[in-house]
């Protein structure tokens, strides 16, 4: 059987200590027995190493950050869309997800599916939003409260008890043991992501984290639950193994068929001693250790692309448990002119 | 008491528990411990064996059996329900 010709945009080029999802998600496309497919990478950076993975990445161009206008964003990709045609996107980054759900169909009518979640599922999973959409399905989830003032920090003891939680809006989350700790949390986090700082109860116990995907008509296409064996000073995964837990499975089954969730996405859960589990987040996209799932038997990118394009998507039942991932960094050599064309031309 | 029936240990003594993710690394008289708890045998029947092919009194290994024990619980490798 020859194999489809697609052409595929993504971004989450960032495959550094702190990776975007851009890379393992073309590695599974590539892997795929149905598709081949045409890369396209769209850069925020100039340094973004995929950029200069030539195996990985056919062409790449860069493209503006979401703060600089939503429109601004859609208006170039669709720029680039007419140059180059790709026959779907797949955003990578929550930051820029808001964007590219609202342009969804100013993007399909131009001939660019994707497959996203809806802005209700993404507004309502909101880390601040969190308390609200446990009671609404039914799930455990630690208190948490948004904070816009550094004068609330003082009066955080009224709801919390110490150690607790801060976390940015999209990304990073610290523990603190006082208020100083929690100040200078709120600072570092805000200058770099905005406010709301979100404040969460801290729960006690192993985080177990869920990679999975919906068909958007309430059906789980596939799951793979995970642990991480080795964590980065900034919280990543660099190691971790597939398990085998029947009620993280279910959990996640019950979230995609009660939000009738579109797309792919990450459930970070922690495990409380006596067994109980909690949602301390869901992110709306495929996560960076997507590979794992992949490797364990279940392509979750090449099912999100086939979604993308209307095919029939049977779901995945099996994966194997205790397959596990150990990332590394390397040093790619490339050329000042490489470098050179992307910064002044926007695109390599 | 029961090991959970999940937990696979390997010839080695590498121990793997599916549910949490953990692995140990088990000595010899933990995996021969290990393997007869999930022949089903009884702590009695498991001290009457292990007194007879090591030099160590019954007392002595109830001792070091039960520490054993407390440890595979700590580490929630035995069934809940037991």
């Amino acid at each position: 059987m020859s194999k489809k010709k697609i052409s595929v945009a993504l971004t989450g080029l960032n495959n550094t200590d702190n990776p975007g999802p851009g890379v393992p998600v073309i590695r599974g496309i590539r892997e795929s027995a149905e598709f081949d497919a045409r890369i396209i990478g769209l850069a925020y950076e100039n340094l973004e190493p995929a950029i200069y993975m030539h195996d990985v990445v056919d062409k790449t161009y860069q493209v503006p950050y979401p703060s600089e206008g939503a429109d601004v964003l859609i208006q170039h990709i669709l720029k680039i869309h007419e140059k180059d045609p790709f026959d779907l996107l797949i955003p990578n980054f929550d930051a820029e997800l808001y964007a590219f759900m609202r342009a969804e169909e100013t993007l399909g009518k131009a001939g660019i599916r994707t497959f996203l979640p809806t802005l209700e599922q993404f507004e309502e999973r909101h880390k601040s939003n969190l308390p609200d959409f446990g009671e609404k399905y039914d799930l455990k989830v630690p208190f948490s409260k948004p904070i816009f003032k550094q004068e609330e920090i003082e009066e955080l003891k009224k709801d919390f008890e110490y150690p607790l939680m801060v976390k940015g809006k999209f990304y990073d989350a610290y523990l603190a043991y006082n208020t100083e700790q929690v100040r200078m949390h709120y600072n570092k986090i805000s200058a770099k992501w905005g406010l709301p700082i979100i404040i969460q109860e801290f729960i006690k116990g192993t985080e177990v984290n869920v990679v999975a995907l919906g068909d958007g008509k309430g059906n789980t296409v596939g799951a793979v639950p995970m642990r991480k064996q080795y964590i980065t000073d900034k919280g990543k995964a660099w190691a971790g193994i597939t398990l085998d837990d029947k009620k993280l499975l279910d959990l996640t089954d019950h979230i995609i068929s009660s939000t009738k969730w579109r797309g792919g996405m990450e459930l970070e859960i922690v495990k409380s001693f006596d067994n109980e589990l909690y949602i301390i987040e869901i992110n709306p996209r495929i996560p960076a250790w997507v590979y794992l799932a992949v490797g364990a038997g279940q392509n979750l990118p090449e099912a999100l692309v086939k979604l993308a394009l209307g095919m029939d998507v049977e779901p995945f039942t099996e994966y194997e448990v205790g397959k596990m991932f150990v990332r590394y960094s390397s040093d790619l050599i490339t050329d000042l002119k490489e470098f050179e064309k992307l910064s002044t031309l926007g695109e390599l | 008491m029961k090991i959970k029936k999940n937990i696979a240990v390997s010839e080695t003594g590498f121990a793997f528990d599916p549910t949490g993710g953990e692995s140990y690394s088990i000595n010899g008289v933990g995996q021969e411990i290990i393997t007869l708890l999930k022949e089903g045998k009884s702590p009695e029947e498991i001290s009457s064996i292990m007194t007879q092919e090591y030099e160590i009194d019954a007392a002595s290994f109830e001792k070091y059996f039960y520490d054993f024990m407390g440890m595979l619980r700590q580490f929630q490798l035995i069934e809940e329900d037991e």
